[in-house]
């Protein structure tokens, strides 16, 4: 087989802190390898030194044979090294050809005007080399679903003769049939020879399309291995450097009465007929794939989208909540998925942000009390053990699992007894997870209702009492701990009928 | 490593109050008829007007909003003021209270859209400007309305301890603004909702009345503004205070405001008020032509913001 890339012994530093060292990985032509590793890892900084979108420190780059020692965007892309990023780099308001050939628009046209013709054409056979002759070369990108997004990406990529394809995440947008889809092209391209890193934290994935996989923890490759030869329990521990026991603590909890329950609630076509109740003390999950309408439903149940029907009860009592000032009124709380845009202000203090929630009760007249206010800040982020220099500086500066914790803080100052968290641990490396279970446990113990929606599957087995599964906007199963298999939750979420 | 971040530190903090003393020192130099009482005491009254603007303009664009009605608003305000006084007789006191309830109303009357109906300030603001305009014509006929002696006027030429009353209370309209934006939990949320609307709804806060009342103040500021201008000439017009907008919110630029929201400062804002009117008052001592004036004036709010914009570039 050829060798397609080469990375030997590489090393990068930013500022004193080591994000790789002396990684080795290589690539065959027509190989699919897995990357995998938790966040933090030092996957995507790999793949920048690969892009040329960052330079390496120390190290050696051999691209189909030829040593490269200085890598910027321009080489890469002329060796034929193509990137699709989580976030795709498309103009939603262009249309599908003007995006593949955005960089081309005039090639072959005798005055340098837009070679409309050349683009429209060379982009329906591209679409058709890869079975999706149903998407208009005209059509504006904005107007595409995201799958659709992601082909033009994909043909964009062919469009420039790629020989090796870095995918970032491919699936965390798509729905499962879409995921199919996906796999299809990439054997087609497999077979066409182009080299592919395929970079996953859905290990199914991995082991369905890859032929090897790299593992990284710590900006160091930690094992690779032939996909036939290993279990994905072997994969774990690599990533995680532990057992999965070790990751998840116990509890003791007492479950207590219902504090909030909700009645066929409807609104719109992501919140379908949703009935389910959490109790005093219970960490209950909400599984379910992208889209399958989760955050939606917690949206509504948080006063920010309105309701079309249904009831909620906070502690029996009906409520009619219109804003999430009316939700937090009552005492309930949510940590939201997106940390950045909708948990916490970013650029203000920590300080701040913890207590933003609870202002009225530490001002008089609208005037804050600057000692109460520290004080309750105090209190709030040492039960979380976050760990910051000064409560003055800004949350940015913290590490993601401690911003995570800033999030959660403010609900804490507030005598909250019922909290939503949407992906509680998204984004924050595994120490900051052990620790954020155990604020979980520890709030449940203490007699919060918690409500965790969650996409990583241990996460909800070992955390949950009990867990609803959603699929297209309506709950599809409810299993107990006792049930929480990984089989039996897939086959629920996916709407696969094998329930025996 | 620690100083350079500190003299760093030092830099992004006091650049506003550098530049100020900097453009102050070469006043002096550049005209001996600069630094005397009577000339500071003048620009302090001539400015008077625009700081109460730029404080009501900082607030609405520290929630990442403008407010581009406030010339408008001032030249109602001052209409207002003058017809009240002469048209209805009431009292000084009254007439003011009078003046800054309208001026609330209007300002209110863009929050509404802006916070209620999610119109883009830009547009709900140009919008008032062009009704509160209207209305000031509509209400004077176009032409100046004198107002009685020694009411309005009095504003301008009382003095308390020798110095310009209108000076003392622009004074205190910026302590004012300093203590809400330090130590009230109104300026806290509104510096929140600027950095992130989305997150600050969610914890629960009713975002929407914030952000309407910061263009209620602004609103009844500059209609008081609007007043302040009448007692400077005595005359309620129509005509004033076009144009004034751009230059309330190049105070606030320059004085390290982010016209991307979360980020301001009213004695900083009040600083920017008095760079300008440096720049203003030393070209009028030196003879500048005013059109040339214009573009100096320009190219020196530039300059400030790209002072300020170092700023970014150092955090990072």
């Amino acid at each position: 087989m050829e060798r397609a890339v080469l990375l030997k012994n590489i090393s990068k530093s930013y500022s004193g802190v080591k994000a790789l060292k002396n990684v080795t990985f290589s690539l065959n032509r027509g190989e699919i390898k897995g990357l995998v590793g938790e966040n933090g890892a030092g996957k995507s900084t790999l793949i920048k030194v690969l892009s040329g979108a960052i330079q390496m420190d120390e190290g050696e780059i051999q691209i189909n044979g030829e040593t490269l020692t200085h890598m910027t965007p321009k080489v890469s892309i002329d060796r034929g090294i193509s990137v699709i990023y989580q976030e795709f780099v498309l103009a939603p308001h262009l249309s599908v050809a003007e995006n593949i050939f955005l960089d081309r628009l005039s090639d072959g046209h005798k005055l340098g005007l837009t070679n409309n013709e050349r683009i429209v054409s060379e982009t329906k056979s591209l679409l058709e080399k890869i079975g999706f002759s149903d998407i208009d070369p005209l059509q504006l990108v904005g107007e595409l679903t995201v799958a659709y997004q992601q082909i033009v990406e994909i043909c964009k990529a062919l469009s420039r003769n790629t020989k090796i394809l870095v995918l970032d995440e491919p699936t965390a947008v798509l729905t499962f049939k879409e995921v199919r889809n996906l796999m299809k092209i990439l054997r087609q391209l497999k077979n066409q020879g182009i080299a592919i890193i395929y970079i996953s934290h859905r290990l199914n994935e991995i082991f369905e399309i890859c032929d090897t996989v790299h593992v990284m923890k710590d900006g160091e490759s930690v094992s690779e291995y032939s996909i036939e030869d290993v279990t994905e329990d072997k994969i774990v521990k690599d990533m995680v450097g532990r057992d999965l026991t070790t990751l998840f603590p116990d509890r003791e909890t007492t479950i207590g009465e219902i504090i909030l329950e909700v009645e066929r609630l409807n609104a719109g076509r992501q919140v379908k007929n949703i009935s389910f109740n959490v109790r005093k003390g219970e960490v209950v999950g909400f599984f379910g794939l992208v889209g399958s309408g989760r955050t939606e439903t917690m949206k509504v149940i948080f006063g920010d989208d309105p309701k079309e029907s249904g009831k909620l009860f906070f502690k029996n009592e009906e409520k009619n909540f219109r804003s999430s000032y009316d939700v937090v009124r009552d005492k309930i709380g949510m940590v939201p998925e997106d940390r950045k845009n909708e948990g916490i202000l970013l650029n203000l203090s920590i300080l701040l942000n913890t207590t933003i929630t609870n202002l009225r009760q530490i001002s008089k007249l609208g005037i804050i009390n600057k000692k109460e206010e520290k004080e309750m800040a105090l209190h709030s982020l040492t039960k979380l053990q976050t760990k910051y220099s000064d409560l003055e500086d800004s949350v940015s500066s913290l590490s993601g699992g401690n911003q995570q914790k800033v999030s959660l803080a403010k609900w804490l100052s507030s005598d909250c007894e019922c909290l939503i968290l949407d992906e509680p641990t998204r984004g924050v490396d595994v120490g900051a997870k052990v620790e954020i279970y155990n604020n979980i446990n520890e709030l449940a113990s203490e007699g919060y209702a918690i409500l965790m929606i969650s996409s990583e599957m241990q996460e909800i087995i070992n955390m949950c009492d009990r867990v609803y599964i959603m699929r297209e906007g309506e709950i599809a199963g409810e299993l107990t701990k006792e049930n929480l298999k990984e089989e039996r939750i897939m086959s629920i979420a996916m709407g696969v009928n094998n329930e025996k | 490593m620690k100083n350079k971040i500190s003299a760093v530190n030092i830099w992004n903090n006091y650049n506003t109050y550098m530049m100020f003393i900097l453009l102050f020192v070469i006043c002096v130099f550049a005209s001996p008829n600069f630094f005397s009482p009577r000339n500071l005491m003048n620009i302090g009254r001539q400015y008077a007007a625009l700081t109460f603007v730029s404080m009501g303009m900082l607030f609405v664009i520290i929630t990442g909003g403008i407010d581009l009605s406030v010339g408008s608003i001032l030249a109602l305000g001052c209409v207002m003021t003058a017809t009240i006084l002469t048209d209805l007789g009431w009292p000084l006191i009254p007439s003011l209270f009078a003046v800054l309830i309208i001026g609330l109303i209007v300002g209110l009357f863009s929050g509404v859209l802006v916070a209620y109906f999610n119109f883009a300030p830009f547009i709900a603001t140009l919008a008032t400007m062009t009704i509160a305009r209207g209305i000031a014509f509509m209400i004077s006929n176009g032409a100046p309305i004198q107002t009685p002696a020694n009411t309005i006027s009095l504003l301008d030429s009382t003095r308390i301890f020798g110095i310009p009353l209108l000076i003392v209370m622009s004074a205190i309209i910026v302590i004012i603004f300093v203590f809400l934006q330090r130590k009230t939990v109104y300026g806290r949320i509104l510096i929140a909702i600027g950095s992130n609307e989305d997150a600050v709804r969610l914890s629960g806060i009713r975002v929407k009345r914030y952000k309407l009342l910061a263009y209620g103040i602004s609103g009844a500021l500059a209609a008081f503004a609007g007043a302040i201008t009448t007692s400077r000439s005595a005359v309620g017009s129509p005509l004033v205070g076009s144009g004034l907008e751009s230059d309330a919110i190049a105070a606030c630029v320059i004085g390290g405001a982010s016209l991307a929201g979360g980020m301001g400062n009213p004695f900083k804002t009040l600083i920017g008020v008095l760079i300008l009117a440096l720049i203003s008052n030393i070209m009028n001592l030196l003879a500048v032509p005013s059109y040339p004036q214009d573009v100096m004036k320009g190219l020196i709010i530039i300059f400030a913001v790209l002072i300020q914009s170092t700023n970014v570039k150092y955090k990072k």
